[in-house]
């Protein structure tokens, strides 16, 4: 076990030293003084050039000039942004969330979506109403989510009206950011109109999450179906079910557990492709993330803004993937390598 | 047993969509309607007005922050009394007097407590600041005062005086019949003076303009760039308190965005609304769409500080190059009348008879070559990245320019980047033309000639041709000397003339101005000159 755990921090730690070496190689790709796109500052001076030349080790060989960009990182100074004149790591840390909530409430919605749906599926295995949930997944597994989203608004928000199509809360509101995740921050303002902030943040909510999460069902219906139809032709169920057990107990009793613990860490994994998911949608819903966001930096040429941006990101979801895989192993020490999931 | 899967499976389904769309329609109806949300359509640079000329700064300052000596009724655009309640000009036109105000209230905020009421040392502090280079002001921002010093009014004011607290007089170095109107327009703003030495005291002067406070209808409480600006009720404005609760602007860049948020009711007034998409407004029940002739001019300037621009047979055979009826149609949808000169018809300056350079490519092609331009020159066309109520789609329209020019072998790089970088490199003269415009602060006709292209506004920086005739200024500067306006239209015609003969620019539209908003708000009220007026809108319930 500890050996597992000591090549998964190995390997996390190796994959995060490669992104940040991929990230600073950013800041010579990019146009522009090299020295420029890593601080953000455009300078006035030589002086002030120089100040930073200094910081960021310029004048040493490349392998120093790395050194520093990592201790610059680790001390939490990005740089800032060319546009906003802010610091990066102050801009990143209040737009991430935005982003994770978005994936974390379209998550559970897939999961209490996409699990039942899968249990009946894979219990009618091969009926019709088998048929008919598989070629709805299809259809929703095969939908461009940026598709889906205007689709969405065309018809919810600019048909009917019934929801709001941009950002997170009315501008009517506003609400103090605390945590950076809006709900949590409006139930902790002590506002007198929070309830009323509370609802329009749902509403908010509703098709952003709605547009991720359709995808993000179809694929989780899938895995569970798939697991469904494995677990119920096994040898133990046949044995329960030769015991006298009913199919009703049959499956509380021995078909829901064997059936979700194996597929676990797919179905937590699915929030990185959430995560990319909802930078797509962001941007349609001017939901205020980091993919509403990066793609401002991208429109903008903030080439600070993209380095960083792109570095957090993709730290967040190899952090979140070597977390998850390590998690599922305490739970469920049999596997030492999982198999791969079909889909 | 299927049944009770069944059973469990909806209710877990029911809920989660209950969790999402539970929601009381009537609580959000009543909360709406405590603020106004206005999708604007860019950032404003500053908070001060009498910093920059761009519509988008003082949409979101001028009227909703401060207040002016003199306003302009929207309606029928006389001068109207403002902070001065009443004012007598001299017999020789040389000295204003104005009796202001008294009781009228700066804005009370965290960050300022007004200790004493708007009086003659905050106006004559504000009128100062842009015309006193040893005003401690003066020098706060880096902007020159672009309208002030475009029309040359720091040059006519002789003297600022305080009669007493609420009376100042104003002495002119010679008359000038345009003067009452330029106090009314949008950036004659009245700054507060205690405010300003507050900062000073604490060494930050620069937040006057950054975090304002004025007398007008709404309080200033925070901005985002590119995201927000939120705006309070002032509790204690002069005028009436019938000012909404809060007014917030939110930025929105894409107006096809400005307009679905309209549509789903995120925003009840938006800026700008598209040619093209006027007519979806126009069918949509709960929303309104208002229209009036602008006063205001799109064209086409040529760098005339440049060769071979510098040259006016070059500019008039490029005129003659491009149809500007078919742009009327592609660009404006119809909405915009031909542009002859830089007055509109709705001024009485209007000439009506002024000829234009028709349509004629085989001439414009032989007065190219007669004037050494060869086949395959390539020139460059800046274009706005925004709209703009006087051309609300540069990039399309210069698009069309490429595609009449390429018929006379011209190539034509299109250029167009974020807008405050592109007004600064506008202001450096990179250009060799751009597609831009300019809409007029008060009904004076002056307010066309003299930013547009007199000698003293390519130094402000309004002055896109880089154009400067002295004859052109004479006679715009001995206009201003006479009050009878047929005596004024007859010097404009002339200058009209000139302009024709030496084409520094081709005008292209006076395009109408729009207003769309939703049903519910009242007394929202086109304004012919410039920026967009909150303080009297109400939200019917």
């Amino acid at each position: 076990m500890s050996l597992y755990l000591f090549r998964r921090l190995n390997l996390l730690i190796f994959t995060l030293f490669m992104l940040a070496l991929a990230s600073f190689g950013l800041a010579w790709l990019f146009p522009g003084d090299y020295l420029t796109n890593l601080s953000g500052i455009h300078f006035d001076s030589p002086e002030q050039r120089e100040l930073f030349a200094t910081i960021y080790r310029e004048n040493e060989g490349i392998l120093w000039q790395f050194s520093a960009y990592l201790e610059m990182l680790w001390q939490g100074q990005w740089g800032q942004s060319f546009s906003s004149g802010q610091p990066l790591n102050k801009e990143i840390l209040t737009t991430i969330p935005a982003s994770i909530e978005l994936s974390a409430y379209a998550l559970v919605i897939s999961l209490f979506v996409g699990i039942p749906l899968g249990f009946i599926a894979g219990l009618k295995h091969n009926k019709l109403t088998d048929y008919g949930i598989l070629s709805f997944s299809l259809v929703g597994y095969s939908i461009p989510v940026f598709w889906l989203a205007l689709l969405l608004i065309l018809v919810l928000s600019l048909q009917l009206g019934w929801f709001p199509i941009s950002g997170r809360i009315s501008l009517l509101y506003d609400i103090p950011p605390q945590t950076g995740f809006i709900l949590v921050d409006i139930l902790s303002s002590g506002l007198p109109y929070k309830w009323d902030a509370f609802v329009d943040a749902l509403e908010h909510m509703v098709l952003p999450t709605l547009s991720i999460s359709i995808v993000t069902s179809t694929i989780i219906l899938r895995i569970t179906r798939r697991s469904v139809i494995e677990v119920m032709s096994s040898e133990y169920i046949k044995a329960a079910t030769a015991k006298g057990l009913n199919r009703y107990q049959v499956i509380l009793r021995h078909g829901i557990r064997n059936t979700i613990i194996p597929i676990m860490p797919q179905l937590a994994l699915q929030f990185t492709t959430l995560l990319t998911n909802a930078m797509i949608v962001e941007s349609i819903f001017s939901w205020p993330g980091i993919g509403n966001w990066l793609l401002q930096a991208i429109y903008q040429g903030d080439y600070p803004a993209i380095r960083a941006g792109m570095l957090a990101v993709s730290s967040l979801v190899v952090i979140f993937t070597v977390f998850i895989d390590i998690i599922h192993k305490i739970i469920d020490p049999r596997r030492l390598y999982r198999q791969r999931v079909k889909i | 047993m299927k049944n009770n899967f069944k059973r469990s499976y909806i209710l877990v389904l029911s809920f989660s969509l209950s969790l999402l769309t539970a929601c009381s329609k009537n609580q959000e109806i009543q909360f709406k309607s405590e603020g106004l949300v206005y999708c604007s359509e860019g950032s404003p640079t500053s908070f001060n007005p009498q910093l920059d000329t761009s519509g988008t700064t003082v949409d979101a300052s001028s009227h909703q922050l401060y207040d002016r000596l003199l306003e302009f009724d929207p309606e029928d655009s006389q001068i109207i009394p403002g902070i001065a309640e009443s004012w007598r000009v001299s017999n020789n036109g040389l000295v204003y007097t104005f009796q202001l105000r008294k009781r009228v209230s700066f804005h009370e905020t965290p960050y300022f407590q007004p200790s004493r009421y708007l009086n003659a040392d905050d106006v004559i502090f504000s009128i100062n600041r842009w015309r006193l280079e040893s005003h401690p002001y003066h020098d706060v921002d880096v902007s020159d005062y672009p309208y002030f010093v475009s029309l040359g009014l720091d040059k006519l004011i002789k003297d600022v005086r305080r009669i007493n607290g609420y009376r100042i007089e104003i002495e002119l170095n010679k008359p000038d019949s345009s003067f009452l109107a330029n106090l009314a327009t949008d950036f004659a703003i009245i700054l507060s003076k205690e405010y300003a030495e507050q900062l000073l005291a604490t060494n930050q002067p620069q937040l006057l303009d950054e975090r304002p406070i004025g007398s007008g209808p709404f309080s200033f409480v925070s901005y985002r760039k590119d995201r927000y600006i939120r705006f309070a009720r002032h509790q204690q404005y002069w005028k009436h308190d019938q000012t909404i609760a809060q007014l917030i602007y939110d930025i929105t860049p894409s107006s096809s965005l400005r307009l679905a948020k309209l549509m789903t009711g995120e925003c009840d007034v938006m800026s700008l609304p598209a040619h093209s998409e006027l007519d979806i407004i126009r069918d949509r029940e709960n929303l309104s769409l208002d229209e009036k002739p602008g006063l205001n001019v799109g064209f086409w300037a040529f760098n005339t500080s440049k060769p071979p621009f510098d040259n006016p047979e070059v500019r008039r055979a490029l005129a003659m190059g491009i149809d500007k009826s078919s742009i009327l149609e592609a660009v404006y949808f119809d909405s915009a009348v031909k542009a002859n000169g830089l007055i509109p018809p709705s001024s009485w300056a209007y000439q009506s008879d002024l000829r234009d350079n028709s349509y004629n490519p085989v001439l414009a092609r032989d007065l190219l070559r007669a004037n050494g331009i060869e086949p395959g020159f390539t020139m460059n066309i800046w274009a706005m990245p925004i709209e703009r109520a006087y051309n609300p789609n540069a990039i399309m329209m210069a698009e069309l320019i490429q595609g009449y020019l390429e018929q006379l072998e011209i190539n034509v790089e299109i250029i167009s980047f974020e807008w405050s970088l592109f007004r600064r490199r506008l202001d450096s003269g990179a250009h060799d033309s751009v597609l831009i415009g300019w809409s007029a602060d008060n009904g004076d006709p002056d307010n066309f000639y003299r930013p547009v292209l007199s000698c003293a506004a390519i130094e402000s920086g309004t002055n896109r041709a880089k154009w400067c005739n002295e004859t052109f200024d004479e006679i715009i500067d001995e206009a201003l000397t006479y009050s009878d306006p047929e005596t004024r239209a007859a010097l404009y015609q002339t200058a009209n003339a000139i302009i024709a003969d030496q084409i520094p620019l081709v005008p292209i539209a006076h395009a109408y101005r729009f207003q769309a908003y939703r049903n519910n708000v009242h007394n929202l009220v086109i304004n012919p000159f410039g920026g967009i007026r909150f303080g009297d809108v109400v939200i019917a319930q």
